[in-house]
């Protein structure tokens, strides 16, 4: 039993038993902490096992690199607003990616400096067998790596969030893909590899930013989703060139369950992954069609608008991302308490991609504490708009448009909708009059029900808060 | 203990099969943490990074990209498991609990 490999062979082992079960809890509610835990413990044993291979080095250097990473890492996930986490879980997942492409990189030098390695028995000449996998894995995690970046980039505001067209788009990408794979067989293939394979890894770099540059912001959630499966898959590979175990399984489980994932959001959001991929979400003559008749909002003032909740038997409020932005999820919470004083019944209706992710309204909710029995899901909603007396929506606009209903022109056709249209009567808080994230206009403010109240949705709120009260 | 490469692709193939299967009835307000949980997993490459720098010897180019990995799948670990906690929090957090206040 003096074998050296079996402590870190045993640790792999229940490492990735414990990512299996830590993400088969993250999948139900009850139990998403502890999945997350337990995927910690197995992450952390992974390690431990990791430092006692044998034939390691480096340990100074090795602590002192997790310490860099670590302090940046902690703080910045500690410190990120709840509404900024998409663009910060894009981050990190561009930091494991260019992590994949590094090691990859790492890998390929290693080989053809055939350096004996104790724990490798395989020969390291660039056969194709080897070979591919560190390809592949330059290849996934580069795209990764900065597509992860630009997709940060736009939701933080950094990079516009609109498309970003050029002319020949597909042609370029076509044409960087080409170069990819040519660059890939020179590599393997002429004796002058290394600049082959660092030519291929800034052609990877390079389609990254360019695949992910021209879709909108408001397609990001399945970008970063795509691209979180990608890093899985990058691992995976770099798992395979380096005959690891733990990283193969936990690599592969998170690329498939990525891909799971992608596909159940774009069904959440009705779309297509090609078309979110390589079409062109807001770029559809936007808008040319859409609302005939009368283009004129009206406004409200916050006694109006109070007074028709205040009156009310019942109010659907329908939070949005505006609402996030403006950090308002605790006055909401306060205005609804102040209308169930008054003995109205007050419900929330949750799109399922409210927000920017699915799901991500209902986290910001849970921060100002609203109670969750009163989230109520689309389906469960829809038919409850008929009889409020007043749905009042507060920075959402897509998920309550009609013409992903109607309109066969629209980008958003075929979306499910909250039906607030049915509701009785419509207050909109809105900051301004454009067009918003997927710059689509909303036929709703154009609605004879319609009433707009203008601002930032915490002073509105404010406002009608105060005019509640004095009621 | 070595894997030849045939056995790596039957586990391949069958982690596919757990990973999908595993996570087919999530309902639509866990997709955003289980994202950020599956984001955090595939730190894996941590222990790549690790073995890199660990066994690249007197390389220097070894040792470098060994080091940026490691700094880098350190930030994809620890960033990915505290933001996902961050997350599920909320999640919990039903008999009125006031002590959230960080920025």
């Amino acid at each position: 039993m003096n074998n050296p490999l079996l402590f870190p062979e045993a640790a792999y082992l229940i490492a990735s038993l414990l990512f299996i079960f830590g993400l088969k809890r993250l999948s139900s509610p009850r139990t998403a902490r502890s999945g997350n835990m337990v995927a910690g413990v197995g992450m952390g044993l992974a390690l431990i096992g990791t430092f006692c291979l044998p034939g390691m080095g480096h340990f100074g250097w090795i602590l002192f690199a997790i310490a860099i990473g670590t302090i940046p890492g902690w703080l910045l996930a500690k410190r990120v607003k709840m509404t900024a986490m998409p663009q910060m879980v894009s981050l990190f997942n561009g930091m494991g990616g260019a992590c994949a492409l590094f090691i990859s990189l790492g890998e390929w030098i290693r080989s053809i400096n055939e350096i004996s390695i104790v724990s490798v028995t395989i020969s390291f000449t660039p056969t194709w067998g080897a070979a591919l996998p560190m390809l592949l894995g330059i290849l996934f995690g580069a795209v990764s790596f900065t597509g992860s970046l630009v997709a940060f980039g736009k939701l933080q505001g950094v990079i516009t969030e609109k498309p970003v067209r050029w002319p020949a788009q597909k042609v370029i990408n076509g044409l960087l893909l080409l170069a990819i794979v040519l660059a890939a067989i020179a590599g393997v293939q002429t004796s002058a590899h290394l600049p082959w394979i660092i030519a291929l890894a800034v052609a990877a770099l390079t389609l990254g930013v360019l695949q992910v540059l021209p879709i909108g912001g408001a397609d990001m959630p399945v970008v970063i989703s795509v691209l979180n499966s990608c890093t899985g898959l990058a691992a995976a590979l770099t798992g395979f060139a380096m005959h690891n175990m733990s990283m193969i399984i936990a690599g592969t489980l998170v690329g498939a369950a990525g891909s799971l994932l992608t596909i159940l959001m774009c069904n959440a959001m009705n779309r297509s992954l090609a078309k979110v991929i390589f079409g062109s979400f807001g770029l559809t003559a936007q808008g040319a069609a859409a609302a005939g008749g009368d283009k004129s909002m009206r406004e409200i003032s916050a006694n109006e608008a109070a007074i028709i909740m205040g009156y009310a038997r019942k109010v659907i409020i329908v939070p949005g991302y505006g609402l996030a932005v403006a950090q308002a999820q605790r006055l909401v919470r306060e205005f609804e308490t102040a209308l169930e004083k008054r003995n109205v019944e007050v419900k929330y209706a949750i799109h399922p991609v409210a927000g920017r992710m699915p799901g991500h309204m209902n986290v910001l909710l849970a921060e100002a504490d609203v109670p969750y029995t009163k989230l109520r899901d689309m389906e469960e909603i829809n038919p409850e708009f008929d009889q409020a007396d007043a749905a009042l929506i507060i920075g959402a606009n897509d998920v309550v448009n009609p013409a992903a209903r109607l309109d066969p022109g629209s980008p958003i056709y075929g979306m499910p909708i909250l039906n607030a249209d049915h509701a009785k009567n419509i207050i909109v808080i809105k900051r301004g009059r454009g067009a918003e994230f997927a710059g689509i206009d909303n036929g709703l403010f154009y609605d004879p029900k319609t009433r707009m109240l203008f601002g930032d949705a915490k002073n509105a709120l404010q406002e009608l808060l105060t005019e509640l009260k004095s009621l | 203990m070595t894997i030849g490469g045939l056995a790596m692709i039957y586990i391949f193939i069958l982690a596919i099969f757990t990973g999908v299967e595993v996570i087919s009835r999530v309902p639509t307000v866990l997709h955003t943490p289980l994202m950020s949980g599956a984001n955090a997993i595939h730190g894996i490459v941590l222990v790549g990074g690790i073995i890199l720098l660990g066994e690249a010897g007197d390389n220097n180019a070894l040792i470098g990209l060994g080091f940026a990995a490691v700094i880098l799948g350190t930030l994809n670990v620890v960033g990915g498991f505290v933001v996902t906690d961050r997350m599920l929090e909320m999640f919990k957090a039903k008999p009125g609990t006031k002590d959230k206040n960080q920025k």
